[in-house]
Parts: C-alpha cells; structure tokens; sequence
C-alpha cells in the first residue's frame, strides 16, 4: 500500500474518532446524534475496507 | 433531550442495523469470483504481473489466457471489462475463451482487463450487484463491476488527472479509468502499471492487434462502431463494410482522435507496432433518463423513456419495442473481432490469425449467449479458473 493511501487511512480514522467523540458529548440535539452517525458509516466502511 | 442514554442507545443499534447488512453484501461481491472454463483453445495461463511486477500481490492483478495454434502466425490481444459495467465486452472474450480453437497465430484473452473495477460497485446509480445469464445448464451468475476502480485500491484521487506522458490534463476520476491511463508507466498508479503492463505484452509478444471491447450509451454519438486510428483505419472500414453486408448489423467507423490522450485506440497505436481497434455495442442501460437500473433491463435493453426519445430521434441507434438486447450486443462484438482478424489475415498472410468455434452475431442472437458457456461442475478442475 503506498504511504499516501496509508496517511490517508489514519486521516480517516482520525474523523471517525472526531465525529465518535461528538456523538458521546452532545446531550441536547436527537438530529445531531443521528447526523454524527450517518457521517460515519462511509468512513467505518472506509476503514474496514469494505468500500 | 430526555433519557440521552437510551436514544443513543437506540440510534447505535440503527447504526449497525444499517452498516452491517449493508457492508456485507458490498464485502460479498468485492470476494465473489466467476468461474471460468479454459476452452480447447487455452494453451496456457499466466498473470499480467509476470508483465509488470508492480501488479503483484494486488487487485489489479488478473489471468492472461493465451490461445496458440499449432501453426505460427500473428497475435491478437482481446481486452474487456476495461470498463466493468459494459458486460458485453466481458461475455464476448468469455465466449471466445471458452470455445475457439486457434488454427494459426495466437490469441491472447484478458477478459477483465480492470479487475480492481469489476470488484468495484456503483450503488449511487443503483446498479444490481450481479446479474445472471441463462444457460443449458442453469443461471451463470457475474459480477456487475464499475467503470472505474475501486478507491479501495487507488486512493486518493488527485485534483486534476495529468496524463502521463502528454500532460494533458484530464478529469480527476479518470486516474481510476484505464481507459485513459495508457500507455501508462511501471511506477506510476495502480491504473497506469495495469496499462503498461498490457504494453509490454503487446512489446514483448509482438502483438499485431489490440481489440479493446466496450458499450455505449444510445444517447452517445461513439456508439455502435469500431474507433480506429489513422493506422487502424483500413482494416477496421473493410470489417465495418463486411458485417453490415454479410451479418445484416451496422458498426461504422469512428476516427481515433489525436488530440485526445489516454484512451487504448490512441495510446497503443503511438506507444507500439500494434493496431488498436475499440468496439462499442449500445448499452441503454448506461444512458442517465431511463427507468430503474434493474438486472431485466441490463439484459434486455429496453426502456420506455428511450422509447419515447427515440420517437424524438434523440438516440444515436435506431430504438424499438425490441430494446437492445445483451445477445445482440455479444453477438456484434464477437462478428466484429472475427471479421478484423479476417481482414488483418487476408492483408499480411504471414501473420495470419485464423480462428474456428467462434458463433457469429445470428447464431447468438437465435441461440442466447449462455448456450456457449461450459459447465463449471462437469469440467476438468484443472480447467476452471476463478476470476
């Protein structure tokens, strides 16, 4: 795997981490909560190599 | 918001309801292999990485199955699936790898030519994941690839695709299109190493000819040809004039142009002694204002909304009730490729290319396109490939 492709997988992996870490703070907004979890599933699936 | 706890709670277990039926199915097809039946032809089987060792241990990575007759004579490379959601292109090479006997010369078969997109998918069009074609023997199932590779592979895209070796700068998703990375170079992406391995076996075999196969949208003005360049030209008119006399069907001439840069009928023609031809056969299923994407209209080609654009003569094909179905489409690429290896033949008799068992375009179109593929459970499992 090139090293580009693998910065880009740590890059991925620290969004998923960022938006991870949002969803567990936020106490207020539902929509928020789902909109974090939408976010991730390209990003889990990224990193699963799945697609 | 009351109860955080469980409407997070809640909201994970949408989550994983989402992600893992969803994931598993995009896992499944990326690992589901096609197998393939080596005909009486097949002489030998290799990898294009033994052509260019950046491929190996990769996606992109794919078996080249080599076709000799008993008689030397000249060699003709068979290319498909360079764009994988064209599967007419992929059933033709099938077709013919499973069953011509080559009398003279050679034939070399790369039936999916970007193997890293025929593992990619497109459910942002809603492609099906797979579609079936129906034989003797029951329904032979194939992936339904992407035109472009899968970022699994090749990541990330560059903002802009600068072409090597003209610089032209190309879209950026085109670095993922083998179709616009020849002749391409042994370090340079996934994509390019896969062009330029297909080179050096044009290079080192001393390949005569290159038939690139694809489909076309109807609302696509290069549909339904043979695009040739200025070398590529004569040969590819005599065919063009020879099928729509003798088989009935039209496939014109389209001129490969110059100034437009990547593409297999222009690159190889310049990079090498080869002559490049591409054949398009329409593929309603790839124009944008039709109906859903579904398995029924992959095969059959037919579509209201065509229909009615075509009452308006907005298609470039003529477009009836009939559609344009799969068998029409594998049975004109396989006419065509007989009839440029013909004409090739009859111009350099040293370097001819004969070739039997290959049906024509009547004989699919009465007899279906599954009738020629062999049996994967009645055959020598030293002959079954999995692709």
């Amino acid at each position: 795997m090139p090293i580009i492709m693998i910065l880009y997988y740590l890059i991925t992996a620290y969004l998923v981490v960022l938006v991870a870490w949002n969803f567990i703070r936020e106490k207020k907004k539902v929509e928020d909560l789902a909109q974090y979890l939408l976010v991730l599933i390209p990003l889990v699936l990224r990193i699963l190599r799945i697609k | 918001m009351k109860r955080p706890g469980i409407v997070k709670a809640l909201l994970i277990f949408l989550f994983f309801v989402l992600l893992i039926p969803g994931g598993l199915q995009l896992y499944r097809h990326r690992h589901f292999d096609i197998p393939v039946v080596a005909g009486p032809g097949v002489t030998r089987v290799v990898r294009l990485s033994d052509f260019g060792p950046g491929l190996k241990k990769t996606m992109a990575d794919t078996p080249v199955y080599f076709l000799e007759g008993k008689e030397p004579g000249g060699k003709a490379i068979l290319l498909s699936d360079t764009h994988a959601n064209e599967p007419e292109g992929l059933l033709a090479t099938l077709l013919i790898l499973e069953n011509a006997v080559v009398e003279k010369g050679t034939l070399i078969i790369i039936p999916q030519f970007n193997h890293s997109a025929s593992r990619n998918t497109r459910p942002g069009d809603g492609y099906p994941l797979y579609f079936k074609i129906s034989t003797d023997w029951g329904l032979k199932k194939f992936r339904m690839g992407n035109r472009d590779a899968s970022p699994l592979d090749q990541w990330p895209d560059p903002d802009v695709y600068i072409h090597y070796p003209d610089r032209q700068l190309l879209s950026y998703i085109d670095v993922r299109n083998v179709n616009r990375t020849w002749p391409g170079r042994p370090d340079g992406p996934l994509m390019e190493k896969v062009t330029f391995a297909a080179m050096e076996i044009m290079r080192r075999e001393k390949v005569d000819i290159a038939v690139d196969i694809h489909g076309a949208e109807t609302m696509f003005p290069v549909t339904n040809c043979i695009v040739a360049p200025e070398k590529s030209i004569r040969i590819a008119t005599m065919a063009a004039l020879t099928v729509k006399a003798k088989e009935g069907f039209d496939s014109h001439v389209e001129p490969s142009p110059s100034g437009f840069r990547g593409l297999s009928h222009r690159e190889i023609g310049d990079y090498s002694d080869t002559l490049p031809f591409l054949l398009e056969a329409p593929i309603p299923f790839l124009d944008q204002p039709t109906g859903p994407k579904t398995e029924k209209f992959l095969l059959d080609g037919k579509d209201p909304f065509l229909l009615s654009l075509a009452r308006k003569k907005k298609l470039f094909v003529p477009y009836d009730a009939s559609g344009w179905p799969l068998e029409k489409r594998v049975g004109q690429h396989c006419s065509v490729t007989l009839e440029i290896l013909r004409q090739y033949s009859k111009k350099n008799p040293e370097r001819s290319i004969l070739v039997r068992d290959v049906p024509r375009y009547a004989e699919i179109v009465q007899n279906g396109v599954g009738r020629y593929f062999h049996d994967p459970a009645w055959a020598d499992k030293d002959k079954i490939y999995l692709n």
